[in-house]
């Protein structure tokens, strides 16, 4: 096997697992932040333990993504180092800025929110709370601003000796998909968050475990997994409307849209027939075109557009875009459900749904993987988009050999973490808030 | 071509100073862990020792993320370079600061195999701080490099004697900080201890640092020059005699204080010595890679050197607070 697709497998194995845990990292500082705001102002005792569990689920999650971080930071060096010559005046200085801005704030801080409850003033907690949310949310900032700025590169120009150099910062920072890229992404964590929270409250009300702070986690949970999905659609569709816009070749592959056309469908559910070019399933006729801009008629470009040596593999896009957008619609369902057995008071036995609860918390980790798999793989073969091929980018002195060697290290120590993570998750769950 | 070159005497100080703050608050914390089944004897003992480093070590580890992202926002080529070049080294580090990350997680929460992950903690964290001071020894004595820049040795390249040495030199410096960090932070007979293992790495490190920098100025004779060269040494002369002094009065805070002088001058030693370098090619001189031609364009060292002289002191003013919220003797029941 060449270098290339190694380099390429590590890659993705490394950020999809490192992923796993911001995206609860940010979901359950929402949660703590809520929590405790509320415990500043009712006083009641209830919240401080919800804080307290959560925190200390915070501690596993958060040192698990701070090791498996740095192993991101460290990637585009060893594994990349053809990408690292070319970008490092912008994307050197966005990885440089989400230490300096992030990092610092987030690892300080939850140091207090994990040992500090007893030495600070319920105010100096609630302000760790806070800078923990805060340095969450901007490190997502500027990794999606670094993400972005390879989906749509701007802000740059090319000098004599073919380098690429920046022009603008503030162009490049904004790029044409950061913001909408942003605001999907942090909702995700959100709906995560939301997620995992009923999930472990809806147990323990269904076992009948720690009362009053249970119902009142559960309902705290069931709350906004109710909102965040719905605000996802809107954020979920903005961002479609830039993919369509920035990298048509990609919005065609979602798809499965070969020929340019009026009147593009929309597939519920599919197969992209990549040898003969043809799209099979039940789809919405005009349905691709309805969503772009609200025309049943309006024209979406097709993978025929470009060569076929530019498009990326088709299926694979399509069947992972076609997971997450699924998954979005169960939770806007299963949350709105949730919410009008809270309004109607039936939710504390609805056994059946409390039972369901729990074994929903894997599924926004799926759907924020095949996102990401719609927008890296959909990006192929470009690092980045129009300007650099993935083929020139990797490290030129590391050898197949090596990245084996590398690979086999990363899948085996991974998978421990992860099994440690579960049973340690279990652990503290099984443990609960009573003790704290 | 005068102002790009200021903007790249600057990135290089920059980023020195974010290595030695790597290298003196990492330093305590891995220094710690791999003194911990000498400073402590039972499980108690251990908790606090571990206690002490909790709710720091990850913040003093930022420091060498931040240190990364900003060689590769500044010297990229330098940056794609090492990390590239170095690779299975590198392989290890991140493998021995992940075992030592989450190591003190699970020992708390995995009763059960405590005393593997405490293994691993210490295996991890002296891995770590072993191969940073071997790579660091590397950077200065020099490694073969093509004309594109590429590293050309293999992995026994980088275990020559010389660097290896430097290595070692480092790996000392480290214990230091971490006994006087125990020092600092402990009492009864753990705080014993610290402080005889302080002491006899005290007449350790005096013995490195006079080779190390007999060594530096053997091979770099530019340094004969370099007034910063002699500052260093004041600096590691002062440090080590303050230690010696302190160490035997049985002062808490002052032997760490002037462990971290005397770390800071080693430090300052091989940064006078490597100046205008970042890599040095050790087969041909003028292969090496220098602050003036891997660097990034002047626009982005400036937007770079903005973000880091508005941010940095922020960053110290928090990070200073946080310590203080935790200042005073460890307690093992801290945790949780
Ligand atoms: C809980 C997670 C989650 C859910 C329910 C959804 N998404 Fe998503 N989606 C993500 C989590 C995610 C993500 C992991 O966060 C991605 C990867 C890259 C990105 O920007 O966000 C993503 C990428 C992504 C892309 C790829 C574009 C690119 O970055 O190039 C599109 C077009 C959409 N999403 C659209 C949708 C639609 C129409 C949804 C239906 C409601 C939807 N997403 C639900
Ligand atoms: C955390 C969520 C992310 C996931 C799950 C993810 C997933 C992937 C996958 C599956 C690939 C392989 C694509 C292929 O080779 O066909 C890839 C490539 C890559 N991604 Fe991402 N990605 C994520 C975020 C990011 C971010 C934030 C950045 C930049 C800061 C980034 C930079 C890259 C680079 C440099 C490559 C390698 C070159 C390439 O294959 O294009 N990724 N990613
Ligand atoms: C969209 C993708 C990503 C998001 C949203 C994200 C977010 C985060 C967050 C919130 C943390 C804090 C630790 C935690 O919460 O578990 C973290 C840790 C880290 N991430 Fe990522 N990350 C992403 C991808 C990447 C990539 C591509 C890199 C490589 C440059 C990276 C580098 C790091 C590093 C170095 C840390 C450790 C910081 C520490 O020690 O505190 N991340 N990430």
């Amino acid at each position: 096997m060449d270098a290339l697709i190694l380099a390429r497998f590590q890659f993705a194995l490394t950020i999809g697992f490192h992923f796993l845990f911001p995206a609860m990292t940010l979901g359950t500082a929402l949660v703590i932040l809520i929590s405790e705001t509320l415990y500043l102002v009712k006083k009641d005792d209830v919240y401080r333990k919800i804080t307290d569990f959560l925190a200390r689920l915070l501690g596993l999650i958060f040192v698990i993504g701070a090791v498996t971080g740095i192993v991101m930071e460290f990637s585009f060096g060893t594994n990349w180092s053809q990408y690292s010559r070319m970008v490092g005046d912008i994307f050197g200085p966005i990885l440089a800025a989400e230490g300096v801005i992030a990092f610092f704030l987030e690892s300080a801080f939850i140091g207090v929110l994990i040992f500090g409850r007893k030495r600070v003033s319920p105010g100096g907690y609630w302000t760790a709370a806070l800078l923990v949310f805060l340095g969450g949310h901007f490190s997502a900032f500027w990794i999606i601003v670094a993400n972005s700025w390879m989906q749509t590169p701007a802000g740059y120009e090319i000098n004599a000796a073919g380098k690429i150099v920046l022009s603008s910062f503030y162009d490049a920072v904004f790029n044409p998909s950061t913001v909408a890229r942003f605001l999907h992404t942090v909702l995700a964590t959100w709906i995560t968050g939301a997620v995992m929270v009923s999930g472990i409250a809806g147990y323990y009300v269904a076992k009948g475990l720690h009362g009053e702070t249970a119902r009142t986690m559960l309902k705290l949970g069931i709350i906004l997994f109710a909102v965040t999905p719905l605000l996802q659609l809107g954020a979920a569709h903005g961002h479609a409307i830039q993919v369509i816009d920035l990298q048509p070749v990609k919005a065609a592959a979602m798809e499965g849209h070969f020929e340019t056309a009026r009147g593009a469908d929309v597939y519920v559910l599919g197969y992209v027939d990549e040898a003969n070019e043809k799209t099979y399933g039940l789809s919405i006729p005009g349905g691709l075109s309805f969503l772009y801009n609200f025309d049943f008629n309006s024209e979406i470009k097709g993978l025929r557009a470009v060569p076929k040596e530019e498009w990326p593999p088709v299926n694979l896009v399509f069947q992972s875009y076609h997971i997450m957008v699924t998954l979005g619609g169960i939770f806007i369902g299963l949350g709105l459900l949730g919410a009008w057995l809270l309004w109607t008071g039936k939710l504390y036995n609805a056994k059946w749904y409390l039972w369901l609860l729990p074994f929903l918390i894997p599924l926004p980790h799926l759907a924020h993987e095949t996102g990401w798999i719609t927008a890296e793989v959909g990006r192929q073969p470009w690092i980045i988009y129009g300007l650099m091929r993935t083929a020139a980018a990797s490290s030129v002195v590391v050898t197949a050999g090596q990245l084996i060697f590398s690979l086999v290290m990363f899948t085996l120590v991974y998978l421990l973490l992860f099994v440690m993570f579960i049973l340690l998750l279990v652990r503290i769950i099984k443990q609960g808030p009573a003790a704290l | 071509m005068e102002d790009i070159q200021n903007f790249q005497i600057l990135w290089f100080v920059l980023i020195f100073i974010l290595l030695l703050g790597y290298a003196l608050l990492d330093g305590f914390d891995l220094g710690l862990a791999v003194l911990l089944p000498f400073l402590g004897r039972n499980k108690e003992e251990k908790d606090t020792l571990i206690a002490s480093i909790g709710p720091v070590w990850d913040g003093n580890e930022v420091w060498l993320v931040t240190g990364g992202g900003a060689l590769f926002a500044a010297f990229p080529h330098a940056y794609a370079t090492a990390f590239s070049g170095f690779y299975p080294a590198m392989m290890l580090v991140l493998l021995a600061l992940i075992f030592r990350g989450v190591s003190m997680e699970f020992r708390v929460n995995d009763p059960v195999r405590a005393g593997l992950w405490e293994k691993a903690f210490i295996m991890g964290s002296g891995l770590a701080a072993l191969l940073f001071g071997v790579a660091l020894g590397n950077i200065i004595y020099g490694v073969p490099l093509d004309d594109r820049m590429e590293y050309s040795g293999d992995f026994l390249t980088l275990l020559r004697p010389v660097p290896l040495f430097f290595g070692v030199t480092g790996f000392a410096a480290v214990l230091l900080q971490g006994s006087t960090w125990a020092v600092l932070k402990t009492e009864g007979d753990v705080q014993k201890r610290a402080f005889r293992a302080a002491g006899i790495l005290t007449g350790i490190n005096a013995v490195m640092a006079v080779i190390a920098f007999s060594m530096l100025a053997a091979l770099f004779p530019l340094l004969s020059g370099n007034a910063l060269f002699y500052l260093a040494a004041v600096m590691t002369i002062a440090g080590l005699t303050g230690l010696f002094f302190f160490v035997s009065k049985k002062n808490d805070a002052m032997p760490f204080w002037a462990s971290s002088l005397s770390f800071t001058g080693l430090f300052l030693a091989a940064g006078s010595a490597q100046f205008p370098n970042l890599i040095t090619a050790s087969n041909d001189h003028n292969l090496s890679l220098t602050i003036y031609n891997s660097s990034t364009g002047l626009y982005t060292l400036q937007v770079m050197a903005v973000i880091a002289l508005v941010g940095m002191p922020i960053v110290i003013g928090y990070t200073i607070f946080v310590y203080r919220l935790f200042k005073g003797k460890a307690k093992a029941d801290n945790h949780y």
